[in-house]
């Protein structure tokens, strides 16, 4: 290839790239946020919840919850737990000691707070984000005792809230049962106010 | 496995046959030689030679296999330069309101060779380490044009097949520039706005902070334009992650139905150029043909992964935790993975993901069984071709219809020949390499890294499933697939050079004979369908196909795969 040849090459190349960049990297994500925001503003800007000046968090975003007065979310393997700033998975692999053991400490520490029967794998076992805003129901199931006890409300009456922040599968198909564990604790917190 | 999973996986494949079907008619019409007919033509026509006014070249040009190579090369390493630059100057630049520094060389060279090369490949966290500004102009860009110089090259290959005596395979120009502006961008654009409804993010803004219930502290929560960027690097095969943790994060996929959304999209354009694949051929059962073996291989692949996981570990059940699956908990080997999508969901991506070679993830592959980890890693060992890249997957699975008309030849001692075209020692050797070059860089550069310090620091977890993290992250680098076993450190001076280099050696080692071949094929006179001509459009066909794929994947990767996952498997299971 002649100089020429290659100079004119690597022209039309950087105009290509110029051009793309035009269509998909400007006019593109303009148009995509232009008509989010027209469309979709709260979603678009994180479906933040609570008072405007002062979000207590966002619908989608799991928080880590330790008092006894609140339903526990699932272990976080993000640092801090529950970091919406630096999203990770634990890693740990199938055979891992280190998940042994993370998970045999998980298990003594809901014993210890008066859980007797089976343990959901869901609530001993860090997720893919470590921002997972959602616990099982059975998950939810065996922290009401606990939850209903620090309180000093009625049982009946935390379990059937528990049982209204249910979200089916999508269609009967789609994903798996589920409870916000957020949504939970604040709608918790409205009713023994 | 439940029958809540029977029904998720099936409902998948169906809306993805459904919509990958006239999908691919829309493909045929606009990857046509000539100019774009109907109304979509006469909508678009006119940004389509606005584009080419503003680069400059005649779109009627026809160029040989050689200067169609020089100039995608051409075009990539502009674009590496561009990432490159965009990474390492992000902290003087504007779109940048979380104020992030500038991205070390190392690390900017990795994620720039990765997206250019429609790999993905996610040394870099995002949300901590990109601006909006870089993830706009420089990723996103590429994975735009990374995904068009697959349909290109497949385009291409097309046409050598159509073509008689005249070796030019058509204007890379044209064929990158209607895979953008037909393809890519429309889709995009549609399925961006589905996922910002849901809840994916799209702002400018930056990270907002909140305050917490439990603590009352103050917490940040990371944002950022995603939505758009989510849905062509599902739609592109490109699989680089906005956030982190991916497809993972619920910020990128809040809900069952984004999950469907991403998760189809992942095979949508490589499963819909199959039928336009067909349709261009002027015989739709070729598209069928090759649509088929693809799902012959990957069905079976995704229920039994799906299986793997909902099966569990003894280690988890060992420890206490109940593994049931029941109407209120997902069971099974829940670490790595979102309670909203469960085992089925997770598992389905996990195969989809990895068959095409995306690389986006919704789960922790290191976290998955060492078996349902296995299967994802095969299916990018066999060189990405079940469904595969855009573009890429088909003209790799074309190669290996060549293998299987060739051994089919070699059987019966005639000259193999395929769509009327006689093939011969040139397009076989070419073939070899395509499927050579991958399988050299996956299992040499385990090799290497193993032997080196430098190669086993970036291991987390221990034993075998150690080996599994960097066989997995040299299969992904080499076969452009991008997901990872992410507890290996792969941002070190090592693994972000030697991965580049995998990662270039994968794309273009495998593009350049593909465009070779495209322009032998086109140059070669077109055959009559004779008495002996090896019938390629029936169930016998799709066997040899599959056979083919399956025969030199197993032959060569599993010595390295009982070395990680069967070894891991088969300890776990004597415990």
């Amino acid at each position: 290839m002649k100089g020429d040849a290659v100079r004119h090459l690597l022209m039309v190349s950087c105009r290509t790239v110029v051009v793309f960049t035009l269509l998909t990297g400007v006019a593109y994500p303009a148009l995509i946020t232009g008509m989010a925001a027209a469309l979709f503003p709260r979603q678009a800007g994180g479906s933040l919840i609570g008072p405007d000046d002062r979000p207590v968090g966002s619908a989608w975003l799991g928080q880590p919850f330790h008092s006894a007065r609140y339903f526990w979310s699932r272990p976080s393997a993000t640092t801090p737990e529950y970091n919406a700033a630096s999203s990770s998975a634990s890693q740990w692999g199938p055979t891992s000691p280190a998940l042994d053991s993370a998970v045999r400490v998980r298990i003594a520490t809901l014993r210890a707070s008066g859980v007797t029967g089976p343990i959901p794998v869901d609530l001993v076992t860090g997720s893919g984000s470590g921002l997972d805003p959602d616990i099982s129901p059975a998950a939810a199931s065996i922290q009401i005792a606990r939850v209903a006890r620090a309180r000093r409300v009625d049982s009946a009456a935390v379990g059937s809230l528990v049982v209204r922040q249910i979200q089916a599968r999508t269609w009967g198909i789609l994903g798996e049962p589920r409870i916000n564990v957020l949504a939970l604790n604040l709608a918790l917190d409205r009713l023994t106010q | 496995m439940t029958t809540n999973a029977v029904a998720q996986v099936s409902l998948y494949f169906a809306i993805g046959l459904a919509l990958a079907v006239p999908l691919g008619r829309y493909l045929a019409l606009v990857l046509d030689d000539g100019p774009v007919r109907g109304p979509i033509g006469r909508f678009l026509g006119p940004v389509e030679r606005l584009v080419y006014r503003g680069i400059g070249v005649d779109p009627t040009e026809e160029m040989g296999w050689g200067l169609y190579a020089r100039c995608l090369i051409g075009f990539s390493v502009v674009g590496v330069f561009v990432v490159y630059l965009l990474q390492r100057f992000q902290g003087w630049l504007p779109g940048n309101p979380d104020h992030l520094p500038a991205v070390p060389p190392l690390l900017a060279l990795n994620t720039a060779v990765s997206f250019v090369t429609n790999t993905n490949w996610q040394a870099y966290s995002g949300e901590t380490t990109l601006s909006y500004l870089t993830q706009a102009i420089g990723l996103g860009v590429q994975n735009f044009g990374s995904a068009a110089a697959g349909i290109a090259v497949l385009v291409a290959l097309i046409r050598g097949f159509r073509r008689a005596e005249r070796p030019t395979i058509g204007n890379v120009w044209v064929d990158l520039t209607r895979a953008v502006i037909y393809i890519l961008v429309p889709l995009s654009a549609v399925l961006a706005l589905f996922l910002v409804s849901q809840g994916v993010v799209q702002t400018w803004r930056p990270a907002a902070t909140v305050t917490t219930l439990e603590a009352g502290s103050p917490a940040t929560i990371a944002l950022g334009p995603a939505a758009g960027q989510v849905a062509i690097k599902q739609l592109g095969t490109n699989g680089g992650g906005f956030f982190n943790a991916n497809s993972a994060h619920p910020l990128e996929n809040p809900t069952p139905l984004s999950n469907l959304a991403e998760s189809i999209a992942i095979l949508l354009i490589p499963g819909a150029l199959c039928f336009a694949f067909g349709r261009l051929l002027g015989d739709r059962r070729h598209g069928w043909v090759y649509w088929a073996a693809m799902a012959v291989i990957l069905v079976p692949l995704t229920f039994a992964t799906t299986a793997m996981e909902q099966r569990g570990t003894p280690l988890l059940a060992a420890a206490g935790a109940d593994l049931a699956a029941t109407s209120t908990a997902p069971g099974g080997n829940m670490e790595g993975k979102e309670v909203r999508f469960g085992i089925a969901a997770s598992a389905i991506w996990a195969t989809a993901t990895t068959a095409a070679s995306n690389g986006s993830v919704n789960a922790a592959h290191d976290s998955l069984t060492p078996l349902g980890g296995l299967f994802p890693l095969w299916l990018m060992q066999l060189g990405e071709v079940v469904f595969g890249g855009v573009g890429s997957g088909l003209y790799g699975m074309l190669c290996f219809a060549l293998v299987a008309v060739f051994v089919a030849g070699l059987m019966v001692g005639r000259t193999p020949e395929y769509l009327g075209k006689k093939i011969e020692a040139f397009e076989m050797k070419m073939v070899a390499l395509v499927i050579l070059v991958p399988a050299a860089t996956v299992l040499l550069g385990t090799a290497v890294a193993l032997m080196t310090a430098e190669g086993r620091a970036g291991i987390l977890n221990p034993g075998p499933h150690g080996f599994s993290e960097v066989l997995y992250a040299f299969s992904s680098a080499g076969n452009n697939n991008g997901s990872a076993f992410g507890g290996l450190n792969a941002n070190s001076a090592f693994y972000n050079i030697i991965l580049s280099l995998a990662m270039w050696l994968g794309r273009f080692f495998v593009a350049i004979p593909v465009l070779a071949i495209a322009s032998a094929l086109a140059a070669k006179k077109t055959i009559p369908v004779g008495e002996g001509t090896l019938p390629t459009t029936g169930p016998l066909f799709v066997g040899l196909l599959i056979g083919s794929v399956v025969l030199v994947g197993a032959l060569t990767f599993l010595p390295a795969l009982a070395l990680g996952p069967i070894v891991e498997h088969l300890t776990m299971a004597a415990r």
